[in-house]
């Protein structure tokens, strides 16, 4: 209630500043027109999109109903989120009694042996883009602690270059449903524990998503890392800083633009890999959603499909802006136009 | 006496691989430079004059001879022999004091206290005149501010040489102008040892004690070497006036531009080399240097 109360005067302030700023405008008609112009365009054409996609829906049928239109798939995000709301409050429900249970039992005899158990219920849709999102975090860091450090190494000494090359060649355009059988394979033959931290399922998708996506950074870090400015290179030689320093101080501020181009394309890969991934491995993420839904077949199932399509599209948008982000936070030239 | 031979280039020769075959960039540089002394290097471009610099720096290998510093061989880069660069080459993640304090650390870190170091660093910004901008990088800065904190970075490492290589090249003539008397007020006080590369002529006869007029290549050489004795401290505005400036300004373009590859020596040059007391392998005038390479 609290935040409510204290975000809505924030909200008003806010338009009323604006509403202030833009009639102290010197020229407040261009304004206007500069921002429908910024706003009114991408609004414009998603419109269009949107009465296309249900023009055309409308005149699909298939096994499982009409091709669902826009306020379809509207309509089952909605429900998918209620959905999880629901069975939130179920679970609080659940371990509510549970608690009081073993209150009384603990009031009835104060030695008894109390268990808690969990809640055992379905994972929502929230959930299963909860699991996406980690596990494709997982398999992008680890990605990325890998190709980094080969990426300066390979880019700093030619011989070794030469020697990476061919195997980043020829390991980059394998598709990731093809690295999932020898993962799964191999571990769960080298996976073995009584009480595992993580499940297999969980492990397979994010090595098939580190596999998939550590070449482009590990190829664009070598590129940045080898066009390091000659002068500045001298600069380390007049000095005669240490390799280390050489590569903390020179080699990687001048090389951050290019790594992270290769970052962003590999989250970007990886993201994309991870939906393939998870509905092989079976991993509960968004991937498996989107299969269980067809395999389900319900005549809601394609409209549920879709809202999963927008929201994987969606969240890949915000993860490359959160990369836009750190590197524009990392960046040394404030200036420069990153997009 | 040892001072005269404070570094000495003796037969240095470099030759670069190319596609077609070995390229002889340089043959036969012989030159003597004594503690204190401004030498400016000029000639046409290609000739090689930045290459003689980069072989004293140590960032290329003489093919042949070598270069000796206070009787020691020069093999690799290193801090006694300061470069700044023409474009000055400074960190652009870094902030002008930044720049110079990571040339200080690597230089003093150990002998200096954190203190000394933070004030070594605001002493040499402030000997180029660049306090008020310390704390800006060099996106921030303009191009002659560069500059003078690339010289401030060279400074602050307390080089046994100080090696520039067409330090004011990129820059406006006003700049440039501003630069040189900068360079001459710190020159006055520090009485550095100094190779400069130019190809700007007056920047040349106004700033150094010698100037070593290379021939243009392939196989490029030291042609002349002309002693400029004009009292110090200089001034531009008064020396354009006198006679011993513009005479010394004409050798140098007869030189460059009138002479090419002709043998005949300009009077005025005759008159300077006779000036120096003993005559010196880089001082062999240009037909007994062919005597000796060709006879």
């Amino acid at each position: 209630m609290n935040s409510q109360t204290a975000t809505i005067p924030k909200a008003g302030d806010l338009a009323r500043n604006w509403i202030s700023k833009w009639l102290a405008d010197s020229n407040p008609v261009a304004t206007l027109k500069d921002m429908s112009f910024n706003l009114g365009v991408p609004l414009l054409a998603l419109v269009a999109f949107c009465l296309l996609w249900a023009g055309v829906a409308s005149k699909v049928q298939t096994s499982l109903g009409q091709l669902p239109g826009p306020t379809m798939v509207w309509g089952q995000a909605m429900t998918l989120y209620q959905e999880h709301k629901a069975e939130r409050e179920k679970e609080a429900a659940f371990y509510e009694r549970q608690e009081q249970r073993n209150a009384e039992k603990l009031a009835a005899d104060p030695n008894a042996d109390v268990k808690i158990r969990p809640y055992t219920g379905k994972p929502t849709f929230i959930d299963q883009i909860k699991t996406s999102l980690f596990t494709v975090a997982t398999g992008f860091l680890l990605a990325a602690l890998i190709a980094i450090p080969v990426g300066i190494v390979c880019g700093l000494n030619s011989g070794l270059y030469r020697a990476f090359n061919p195997l980043i060649q020829i390991f980059k355009p394998v598709s990731p449903l093809a690295w999932l059988p020898i993962v799964t394979m191999v571990v769960s033959a080298l996976y073995v524990s009584d009480d595992p931290m993580f499940s297999k399922s969980y492990l397979n998708s994010a090595i098939t998503v580190m596999l998939c996506c550590v070449w482009p950074t590990i190829i664009n870090t070598t590129v940045g890392v080898a066009s390091v400015d000659k002068d500045l290179l001298n600069v380390s030689r007049v000095l005669r800083l240490s390799w280390f320093t050489n590569v903390i101080k020179i080699v990687i501020p001048s090389a951050i633009p290019m790594i992270f181009t290769g970052l962003r394309v590999s989250l970007g890969i990886g993201w994309m890999v991870l939906i393939a991934a998870e509905m092989l491995a079976q991993n509960p993420g968004l991937g498996k959603f989107v299969w269980d839904e067809f395999q389900n077949g319900s005549s809601d199932s394609l409209a549920r499909i879709m809202a999963a399509v927008f929201t994987i599209g969606i969240i890949g948008f915000l993860l490359d802006r959160i990369m836009l982000g750190i590197q524009r936070w990392v960046s040394w030239d404030k200036a420069a136009n990153l997009r | 006496m040892t001072t005269d031979n404070y570094l000495e280039l003796s037969q240095v020769a470099i030759t670069f691989p190319t596609p077609k075959g070995p390229f002889l960039a340089l043959q036969d540089v012989n030159l003597k430079i004594a503690k204190g002394e401004f030498i400016s290097v000029i000639g046409h471009s290609g000739c090689g004059k930045s290459t003689v610099l980069n072989i004293v720096a140590g960032l290329h290998q003489a093919t042949t001879g070598g270069v000796i510093l206070e009787g020691k061989e020069v093999t690799e880069p290193g801090p006694d022999r300061a470069v700044v660069f023409q474009n000055h080459s400074l960190l652009p993640w870094l902030t002008a004091y930044e720049n110079v304090e990571l040339a200080v650390k690597r230089v003093f870190g150990k002998k200096k206290s954190k203190q000394e170091i933070a004030q070594w660093v605001e002493h040499n910004l402030g000997l180029v005149h660049m306090e008020h901008a310390m704390h800006k990088r060099p996106h921030e800065i303009s191009g002659g501010m560069k500059q003078r904190v690339g010289i401030a970075r060279a400074l602050a490492m307390e080089p046994k040489v100080l090696l520039m290589d067409e330090p004011f090249g990129a820059l406006d003539a006003l700049t440039r102008a501003h630069m040189q008397d900068s360079l001459m007020e710190i020159q006055n006080r520090l009485n550095n040892t100094v190779i400069m590369v130019t190809h700007d002529v007056d920047e040349a006869v106004l700033l150094s004690d010698r100037i070593v007029m290379m021939n243009q290549g392939p196989g490029a050489t030291i042609g002349e070497i002309l002693k400029i004795d004009l009292p110090r401290p200089r001034d531009r505005v008064t020396l354009a006036e006198t006679p011993e400036y513009n005479h010394y300004r004409a050798a140098v373009l007869q030189f460059l531009y009138a002479k090419k590859h002709a043998s005949a020596k300009p009077a005025v040059k005759s008159e300077a080399v006779e000036e120096t007391a003993e005559p010196e392998p880089g001082l062999v005038s240009l037909e007994e240097h062919k005597k000796k390479k060709f006879g």
